[in-house]
């Protein structure tokens, strides 16, 4: 109803030479996406790099656990594109497979992990006193005891696989994001448009979710993409240890501790899985600077 | 003035007091002390009028609408609108009233939402009052589309911006923009805390009279305040003098300014400029002495002595009560027993 309505009025405005733009908020902000190249490069880049991980049991030249005996420790040939490990098993579809774990692994554990920080960090920094006391100790705890260790002794507990270690690195990575938001809420929770808010009569949530945290979505996005690659390389060390997702099932993490000890005779074992977390890492780290920009009207 | 007198009083602050606390102590908290920002104030301001509070900064102008506003609960004294006690009223009854005591705040940049459109800013009292089932259920998500459009219309912005962002328009607009969500709940009373101080002398001027045409149009109540001498005499009808948390003066607007009593509101008149260069090089002006005091400690005296020209062994130890001189005009000082 109401577009009809303000076309009209476009159009009496357009008769007054006052330009008039009709474009609704989201695809003001779709549009602004859009315009940040690198953002879009990689998401492009990361949609393509999942879509092959996810569709590695179609499109994978070899199975994840064939060993091709007469290729062992092979140089990338056009029989094994990206070359084969030490038991002869193809490194690029391993490297599919893999994906499809370290990826999932990265992102979710990553939303999970802002997730939690969030709800923790925004009741702490807008209630204040005595919650905010008694949530931030609480963090302080969990940012003291040594992570992996505990992780360690927990994953041994549970012998789950993807899910069990997304839920794992989710719950032991939320105290970083959980304090940025609490400080950041702390200095928006001042501006007056929440004590205008709160004039009109608004419930806290409705303050939370409307008024503060969208003025602090920059300090989350930012959190939430250093996470994924920080999840990524958790994962990796718990496979290294052989908690995490067990062998043969391939991740990049465990391709990547695999390779340590051949890192100068066979450097592709290292480089591609190498390479294929570095690019996850890097264009997340550019998507979440495209959203940022989008969501912020006044960039 | 007799018929503003015979008016009935739509809101009557009774010997408010809000004292914040300071606390020391790690873990364990305890109280060492109060900031007395608001220390035991009383007046009415009538249906239709504009109540004018002046006073320099910290003296508590701000604390004391926001106090009426419920934003902070009163450490004591009463609120009463419309009959109603704000202050002990259930929550419910309390919002219920508060649809008619709505706020405009000083700084346009710091109290519109940036990352919400105009329309949605301007919507959202009743927005919020239509969650809580507190408006005629007639108005859905259209009507609201249409108050917004018309609320723009009449404080003068383009209905064809209500997409836009705040800071796509200028101090003033913003202005205008906290003026319409204001008026959304169509209040009875508007409490407006310095809303031209932060704008520049032309648009404060627009601003003025825009706030000025809707109370006749809307027949709104205003409790205003400036620290601006000129801004008040101009808006008010009857101007409230505060210093250190307490009124020393409350007098009809033309009153005060011929015939100011209070030692304080004298000094504080003589301090505003007068813009003929050849006048205000003669004139004499009162200069008060010190700083003012903290207001965290308990007084016992009037709480202008420390600085008063004129005080006297009783100012010590006695606090003066509000005193009417005349019709119109009260003040708290001992040299008009």
């Amino acid at each position: 109803m109401s577009e009809t309505v303000s076309s009209n009025q476009a159009q009496s405005l357009a008769a007054e030479g006052i330009a008039v733009q009709l474009r609704s908020n989201k695809k003001i902000m779709w549009e602004k996406f859009l315009q940040h190249k690198l953002a879009v490069v990689a998401s492009i880049f990361l949609l393509l790099l999942a879509t092959l991980c996810f569709l590695a049991p179609v499109i994978a030249p070899y199975e994840f656990d064939a060993i091709d005996l007469y290729n062992i420790r092979s140089a990338p040939s056009m029989k094994h594109l990206l070359g084969t490990d030490a038991l002869g098993r193809d490194l690029l579809t391993r490297l599919l497979f893999g994906g499809r774990i370290s990826i999932t692994i990265g992102l979710t554990a990553a939303l999970l992990g802002s997730f939690v920080g969030t709800v923790i960090g925004s009741s702490a920094g807008y209630f204040g006193g005595r919650i905010d006391n008694l949530l931030m100790r609480f963090t302080d705890l969990a940012y003291s005891i040594p992570t992996l260790p505990l992780i360690i002794v927990i994953s041994s507990y549970s012998n789950t696989q993807a899910f069990g270690i997304v839920v794992i690195i989710g719950l032991f990575s939320w105290m970083q994001t959980a304090r940025v938001v609490r400080g950041a809420i702390l200095s928006v929770k001042e501006n007056e448009y929440v004590t205008a808010a709160r004039a009109l009569g608004a419930k806290d949530r409705l303050i939370i979710l409307r008024h503060v945290l969208p003025n602090i979505s920059n300090s989350i996005i930012v959190g939430a993409t250093l996470g994924v690659g920080n999840a990524i390389i958790t994962e990796s060390s718990l496979s290294f240890l052989g908690l995490g997702v067990s062998p043969p099932t391939p991740t990049w993490g465990n391709m990547l501790m695999d390779s340590q000890a051949t890192m100068a005779s066979q450097p592709w074992l290292t480089v591609f899985p190498g390479m294929a977390i570095l690019l996850t890492v890097l264009c997340v780290n550019f998507i979440g600077d495209g959203l940022q920009d989008a969501l912020d009207p006044t960039l | 003035m007799s018929n503003i007198q015979k008016q009935k009083p739509l809101l009557e602050v009774v010997d408010l007091k809000q004292h914040f606390p300071i606390e020391s102590g790690f873990i364990i908290k305890r109280q060492v002390g109060a900031v007395r920002a608001v220390d035991g104030i009383s007046f009415t301001v009538n249906e239709g009028e504009t109540l004018g509070i002046v006073g320099e900064s910290g003296c508590g102008k701000s604390t004391t609408v926001r106090s009426i506003a419920q934003l902070y609960k009163p450490t004591s004294g009463s609120v009463i609108f419309d009959g109603i006690d704000l202050v002990n009223a259930p929550k419910e009854q309390m919002l219920d009233a508060r649809k008619n005591i709505q706020m405009i705040f000083q700084d346009p940049y710091a109290s519109l939402d940036p990352r919400m459109t105009v329309r949605s800013i301007i919507g959202e009292p009743l927005e919020i009052y239509r969650k809580r089932g507190m408006l005629d259920p007639s108005i859905d998500k259209e009507v609201i589309e249409k108050r917004v459009e018309e609320l723009m219309e009449r404080v003068g912005l383009n209905r064809a911006f209500k997409n836009r962002y705040p800071h796509e328009f200028s101090g003033g607009q913003r202005q205008r923009i906290g003026i319409a969500r204001a008026l959304a709940l169509n209040p009875k009373i508007i409490l407006a805390d310095e809303p031209v101080s932060a704008l520049d002398v032309s648009i404060q001027s627009q601003i003025l009279n825009l706030l000025h045409d809707l109370q006749k149009e809307f027949g709104l109540t205003y409790v205003f305040i400036a620290h601006d001498l000129a801004v008040i005499e101009y808006i008010s009808t009857r101007v409230a003098v505060m210093y250190l948390g307490k009124i020393m003066e409350l007098s009809r607007s033309a009153d005060l300014y011929k015939n100011p009593l209070h030692p304080y509101t004298k000094a504080l008149l003589s301090a505003a400029p007068i813009p003929d260069p050849e006048i205000e090089r003669k004139r004499k002006r009162i200069i008060l002495t010190g700083d003012v005091p903290s207001p965290n400690k308990e007084r016992f005296g009037c709480y202008f002595y420390d600085r008063c020209p004129h005080r006297m062994e009783k100012c010590k130890t006695n606090i003066p009560p509000m005193k009417r001189i005349d019709e119109n005009h009260e003040v708290a000082c001992w040299l008009y027993e």
